[in-house]
């Protein structure tokens, strides 16, 4: 293993700590892919980790290991491979469901965070649908009718957004949406009548991935129990990015992907409530998540098998497993004091480029390092590929938060998302790269 | 500089001043596309003039590329035939899709050849063929294109 934890300085981000926490240099030297150049010989910088993150060689190698030593399918089988893959497949998941402070059976693998959501919202739909033949057979905190009312932000990504209309069309309930403020935090002076006595499914996002802000998710959780109704946390910008533990987060169900906390691509994780879980229908049918299968009928099996039909992530948890590791070598309390202190100084960076203007906070309180923008007189789409001319990779576009972007009387903008492997001349190159735009295009 | 390739004057240029934006009093036909990996939005519009040539409106919000891409088009296409507009979206077409690696007709596509560069940038394609793909959908709409004759 050619990976090492950074030796840290304690430095927790009450005390507004300026400097780096840890040496990014020494992180990016981890990463393979940021070695790399583009466009005739341009170092890449990468700031579009909101999007994906890049994998560093540790995570790599463990990948590459379960499939040369220990592939085999989970769970079943009578082998000594079945057995070591089955062993990684689980002593991942426990490995995963600690680092948010949680136990293993309540860690679900989905493919990704959009159809963790999916399957949150689908045990809605399904055990409406069932109700109506056997309502015995499902619990009727599922089961949704016209009057009832569903609750997501104007800050959603369309994961968040989209499975609950769609639940809504499908029952006959209301969507409901916590407004935002000019500044692109919560407007929460209406919860209590936003959340009432109808609602009865509460799911907002923990850090918003285009206005970076972080949401109060406590406070909307605790409201949501208060008037019975169900919580779900989209926990995707996140959980990469500072300390989470589900139980201080207090929602029933946390949905979140592992591309973006350095993890493979086509794992996503769904936790929930011990009660919550086993009170939910299925979302996929099929092999692996039953218990009885008879002509006329089956029964199911417990969490989380429950909601892994098929052949499950197994390579994808092994990698996922170590991301973790890599993260909490470096510590989570640390990342997040790097992270604020690269958004402290891209906010302050863009503050003084004449024409632009942040979308979401402007105070580096509460607000993850995704930093929105727009350069008056410039499609975000121009701007993104002057940068890129430069080596600087940023999103542009509406980052599936399209009712967002409207808000705030924009069509999309560019997004700065840094992460461990960045540093402050990471920062600085997409400033010039603003302002080199703007002179390309006669803005300025 | 490789960026030149991508915004070529013409296009800036078209950007900057765009020819012929605004909407028909009266459309036989009308499209709205969306470019939705990135918001880009256009309205494209036609009609007929007094001498059976298209009539062309347009509105949109979107980056150089897209909007450069309608004013060109509707500059271009603007009093000829259903029959040329289909000519030149299918040359447009097989532009975007040459790789950089074609030579365009400029006798059919006018200042839409300055998009040549735009092949070269895959994300971008999309961008420039908003418009075009608008426009066959307007005149399907209109009933001047039936929908097999689509490019």
């Amino acid at each position: 293993m050619c990976w090492k934890p950074m030796a840290t300085s304690a430095s927790p981000l009450s005390q507004g700590v300026p400097s780096p926490v840890f040496d990014a240099q020494a992180v990016k030297a981890d990463f393979p892919i940021l070695a790399t150049t583009v466009h005739g010989g341009q170092p890449l910088v990468y700031l579009d980790s909101g999007a994906t993150s890049q994998k560093p060689r540790f995570v790599l190698d463990v990948e590459r290991a379960y499939y040369e030593q220990s592939n085999a399918a989970v769970h079943r089988g009578a082998h000594a491979l079945a057995e070591a893959a089955t062993e990684a497949f689980e002593q991942a998941r426990k490995g995963i469901a600690q680092f948010v402070g949680a136990q293993a059976q309540d860690l679900v693998f989905t493919k990704n965070a959009t159809e963790s959501l999916n399957l949150a919202a689908y045990a809605f739909s399904n055990a409406t649908a069932i109700a109506q033949w056997d309502p015995a057979s499902v619990d009727s905190r599922f089961v949704l009718r016209p009057g009832d009312s569903v609750v997501v932000t104007e800050m959603e990504h369309h994961s968040n957004l989209v499975p609950w209309q769609e639940l809504c069309r499908k029952t006959g309930a209301t969507l409901r949406w916590i407004p935002l403020t000019e500044e692109g935090r919560l407007d929460l002076s209406g919860l209590d009548s936003i959340i009432d006595e109808s609602t009865r499914v509460v799911s907002v996002v923990h850090q918003s991935n285009i206005l970076g802000t972080i949401n109060p998710v406590r406070l909307i959780m605790d409201r949501a129990h208060a008037v019975g109704a169900i919580g779900v946390v989209d926990a995707c910008q996140s959980i990469p990015h500072m300390p989470v533990n589900v139980h201080e987060v207090g929602a029933d169900l946390l949905a979140w992907s592992g591309h973006k906390m350095l993890g493979p691509t086509g794992i996503g994780c769904l936790w929930g409530t011990t009660d919550i879980l086993s009170s939910m229908s299925p979302f996929l049918s099929g092999g692996s998540m039953i218990e009885m299968v008879q002509m006329d009928g089956s029964t199911f099996a417990a969490p989380p098998q429950r909601f892994e039909a098929g052949t499950p992530v197994v390579a994808q948890a092994v990698a996922l497993n170590a991301a973790v590791t890599y993260l909490q070598a470096l510590g989570m309390a640390d990342v997040a004091a790097h992270e604020h202190a690269l958004a402290g100084y891209a906010l302050e960076g863009l503050s003084k480029l004449e024409g632009v203007r942040v979308i979401g906070p402007l105070s580096n309180v509460d607000r993850g390092s995704a930093i929105s923008f727009v350069v008056e007189g410039l499609h975000p789409h121009d701007v993104g590929q002057v940068l890129d001319s430069r080596g600087v990779a940023v999103r542009v576009g509406h980052h599936c938060a399209w009712p967002t972007c409207r808000r705030f009387g924009v069509p999309s903008t560019t997004r700065l998302s840094p992460y461990i492997y960045n540093d402050e001349s990471d920062i600085d190159a997409a400033l010039e790269g603003i302002l080199a735009a703007q002179s390309y295009f006669g803005v300025k | 500089m490789e960026l030149d390739s991508l915004y070529q004057e013409i296009i800036l240029d078209h950007y900057k001043h765009p020819r012929g934006k605004g909407l028909l009093e009266q459309p036989l036909g009308s499209a709205h596309h969306v470019n939705p990996t990135c918001g880009d939005e256009i309205t494209v519009q036609v009609s007929r003039d007094a001498e059976g040539g298209l009539q062309i409106g347009y509105e949109g919000q979107g980056c150089s590329i897209s909007q450069a891409s309608a004013s060109v088009l509707t500059e271009l296409l603007t009093g000829h035939t259903v029959a040329e507009s289909q000519e030149a979206r299918e040359a447009f077409i097989a532009l975007m899709h040459a790789q950089g690696l074609s030579e365009p007709d400029e006798e059919v596509l006018g200042d839409a050849v300055a998009f040549a560069g735009v092949a070269k940038f895959p994300a971008r394609v999309k961008c420039a063929l908003l418009a075009w793909m608008a426009l066959q959908d307007a005149e399907i709409k209109a009933g001047l294109l039936s929908r097999g004759e689509g490019s």
